[in-house]
């Protein structure tokens, strides 16, 4: 992700809370790219998902650090939809079997 | 374009920001390059009767050749090839549909000669988005990398390109920052 630009300020909680449950046997995972701005990818995970800032900016730097991360999870249908909202916004998204 | 503010309280919140002409030119003729090759895209949409009769409309299965295009309508998974033939015919459509839509709002709001762009929030989100596409489209022209210096070599052909990335990227930053600071009503 690009970041030179937008740092992020605030604090964040070192126990990173994941979008997902595990016993939803599908999963939206967001990927790491070199394009996607920090504050962009927060705010669209704050808007899709409706995801208090904190809990947003933490899974963008899991994708930003660890290359992705799991952003939501539920039936095929919900994370299906849920990844094309992703791809409207941009954002280099799959979904897979939990 | 030096950023965008937001102005006025509660119903009246709004994102301005300013262009001059070579600024807007120059966002203008990104905006009709990324949209050339959206329609170039869905024209590529199989011709199919059905489609016609039912309304729902089918994309192609394969992923776009092109690897600019390609990015803006990535794979839904990399699990299963078939399963990802038939998300990208399902939702493909739409998706370029959806992409044309903000493209086309911000050639609609951006004065051609550059000027104030004026922006209600939701106006602001399709310019977010929009401003996204286009960045997509250029980085991955550039090949941009995330441990790229911010200054080219001047002897890399990309090098004047990357001060128009720079830009953009700088332009959406802002706006993502004057769009959050946006209070809505819960």
């Amino acid at each position: 992700m690009a970041g030179p630009l937008s740092a992020p300020t605030k604090e964040v909680d070192p126990v990173v809370e994941d979008g997902t449950n595990p016993d939803l046997p599908w999963q939206a995972i967001v990927w790491n790219d070199p394009v996607n701005l920090m504050s962009y990818v927060t705010y669209v995970l704050q808007k899709i998902f409706g995801y208090p800032e904190p809990k947003a900016t933490a899974l963008m730097l899991d994708v930003h650090h660890k290359g992705k991360a799991a952003v939501a999870s539920g039936d095929k249908d919900k994370i299906e939809a849920d990844v094309a909202k992703l791809h409207a916004a941009g954002l280099w998204a799959t979904m897979q079997r939990a | 374009m030096k950023g965008w503010k937001k102005t006025g309280r509660g119903d009246r919140q709004m994102i301005v920001g300013d262009f001059d002409p070579q600024e807007a030119a120059v966002l203008r003729g990104l905006l009709r390059e990324v949209r050339q090759m959206l329609e170039g895209r869905a024209a590529e949409a199989p011709d199919d009767e059905l489609a016609e009769i039912t309304g729902i409309r089918l994309g192609p299965t394969k992923r776009p050749a092109d690897r600019i295009v390609a990015r803006l309508l990535p794979d839904f998974t990399f699990e299963d090839p078939d399963l990802a033939a038939g998300l990208r015919s399902l939702h493909e459509p739409q998706l370029i549909a959806a992409k044309l839509e903000v493209n086309q709002h911000m050639l609609d709001t951006l004065p051609p000669d550059g000027g104030r762009v004026e922006l209600r929030p939701e106006a602001a989100d399709e310019w977010l988005t929009g401003l996204n596409d286009i960045r997509l489209a250029l980085g991955t022209a550039l090949d941009v990398s995330e441990d790229m210096p911010d200054e080219l070599p001047p002897d890399d052909p990309r090098a004047e390109h990357m001060g128009v990335y720079q830009w953009l990227t700088f332009v959406q930053d802002s706006l993502v920052h004057a769009r959050m600071a946006v209070r809505e009503k819960r």
